[in-house]
């Protein structure tokens, strides 16, 4: 007994050492593995808040780019709105008795909710970015977040006044993405060299490409559909195997992210469930 | 006790440089990130304990972690480097005077080869340990070697231009203190 505590002495220094290492090791792997809610909430409050006073500077020097990009928002809605388009058709019998009834009446199911990005990193592999919404403003995990100009990530913790989101710049990000020509769904990931640039993979060689196609979010993903992703800025043939991997532009911005929009999916829970059960029937 | 003042200032101006100024830099290239936290670690005092070395070092590293959303990333190099710095102080600073004169690692005290030395040694094995981690994760071997040797080098461009803008006095240790 009395030797283990001379080796324990002699050997402090290196066991402290050793001890701090492990320690480093688990976090980052609890952390990057599961993506679980690792900041406790006084953390990601505390760090949020001095983002915050960073970011009432910084978004200063901003301020026209971000104008620019608010105004052409504001005129891509104005154009997708009902009322700026007009029926040119002649078949359209104004004698018609046809109205739509109560039944027919669109379904709510997406929602937005408009968040300040204070924290934001484009230079590491695994990119995060820290929005001034939180629980109390009705955040929750696993929400899409889409830019001005196109989707920018998901949110993977949340805390009462802040949230983090797993931008698409990151590592382990994986979005279903489809051609807008030919709706072929393909998986959008990064790989981690540039940050104006993400891959397209698992697009059947089948399909016909051309360089500056629009590529937009599935109907499979945790996005809205349709939202964009970028543009095809360049395709590999891999002839090893019968799929396309498309180098994307991103229509995000990440460099200069200001303003973003959560995006709640109502029926987001009833879908997530049913796919569940269905993993335990499988068992 | 206006010593431990002037580390925690010290300590808090270092975090706040890399989060705020270094890490918003846009990044030209993905081999070149600009680090220069770690050097709160290496102007720490000599006589410093070594357990509460690497404390120092564990929570200089988290603390950047938390603000850049990877904990655990940072912390490990810097407990490497808080760990390995007395042995390599003790093979670098002079050896005839029987006890240090001097209070912290500089120019001064260490003799510009010895402390150039030290400061480029600190730096390859701090970023090589941090790439190394990063890298197992993903990456290959190319990105591993350029990225070590571009940081390195961005580093130490930028510890000089530290050490010469932020003059720091040498201080005497006197038997009164």
């Amino acid at each position: 007994m009395k030797n283990i505590f001379i080796f324990i002495r002699i050997y402090f220094n290196f066991i402290s050492f050793v001890a701090l290492q492990i320690c480093c090791i688990l976090i980052l792997n609890k952390y990057s593995k599961t993506h679980e809610v690792y900041f406790a909430g006084i953390t990601n409050e505390m760090v949020g808040k001095v983002n915050k006073k960073y970011d009432n500077v910084y978004s200063y020097l901003n301020l026209q780019q971000i104008n620019n990009q608010l105004a052409q928002e504001n005129a891509r809605l104005r154009d997708s709105l009902k009322s700026s388009s007009i029926i040119v058709s002649s078949k359209v019998d104004s004698t018609s008795t046809f109205k739509p009834d109560s039944a027919s009446l669109p379904i709510r199911k997406y929602s937005y909710l408009y968040a300040r990005v204070v924290g934001n990193y484009v230079s590491s592999p695994i990119n995060m970015l820290t929005l001034e919404r939180g629980r109390l403003q009705g955040v929750e995990k696993d929400m899409a977040v889409v830019g001005p100009q196109g989707i920018v990530g998901e949110v993977v913790e949340v805390s009462d006044n802040y949230c983090r989101v797993k931008s698409l710049l990151h590592r382990k990000s994986s979005v279903s993405a489809m051609l807008k020509r030919d709706k072929n769904a393909g998986n959008i990931e990064w790989d981690g060299v540039n940050p104006s640039y993400v891959l397209m993979k698992n697009i059947p060689k089948s399909a016909k490409i051309f360089k500056g196609d629009t590529v937009v979010t599935s109907t499979y993903s945790n996005y809205p559909p349709n939202v964009m992703v970028g543009t095809i800025e360049a395709i590999r043939k891999d002839n090893s195997s019968n799929f396309f991997t498309l180098k994307l532009k991103t229509a995000t911005n990440f460099f200069n992210l200001q303003y973003v929009y959560v995006v709640k999916n109502y029926r987001y829970n009833e879908q997530h469930m049913l796919e569940e059960s269905k993993l335990k029937l499988n068992d | 006790m206006t010593n431990i003042v002037k580390y925690i200032f010290r300590f808090i101006l270092f975090v706040l440089v890399q989060e705020f100024i270094l890490d918003k830099v846009p990044p030209v290239n993905q081999y070149v990130v600009p680090y220069l936290y770690f050097l709160f670690i290496l102007w720490l005092p000599f006589s410093i304990n070594r357990f509460a070395l690497m404390l120092i070092g564990f929570i200089t590293g988290i603390s950047i972690d938390y603000f850049s959303g990877t904990p655990g990333l940072h912390a490990a190099p810097c407990v490497l480097i808080a760990y390995l710095r007395p042995f390599i102080l003790n093979l670098l600073i002079p050896q005839e005077t029987t006890e240090q004169s001097y209070v912290e690692p500089s120019i001064q005290s260490m003799g510009p080869g010895a402390y150039s030395f030290y400061i480029i040694l600190f730096t390859f094995l701090h970023h090589a340990y941090l790439i190394f981690i990063e890298w197992l994760q993903f990456g290959n071997l190319r990105y591993f070697f350029t990225k070590v040797g571009v940081t390195t080098l961005l580093s130490i461009v930028l510890i000089s231009a530290t050490e010469i803008m932020f003059y720091r006095k040498a201080k005497y240790r006197t038997n009164t203190a």
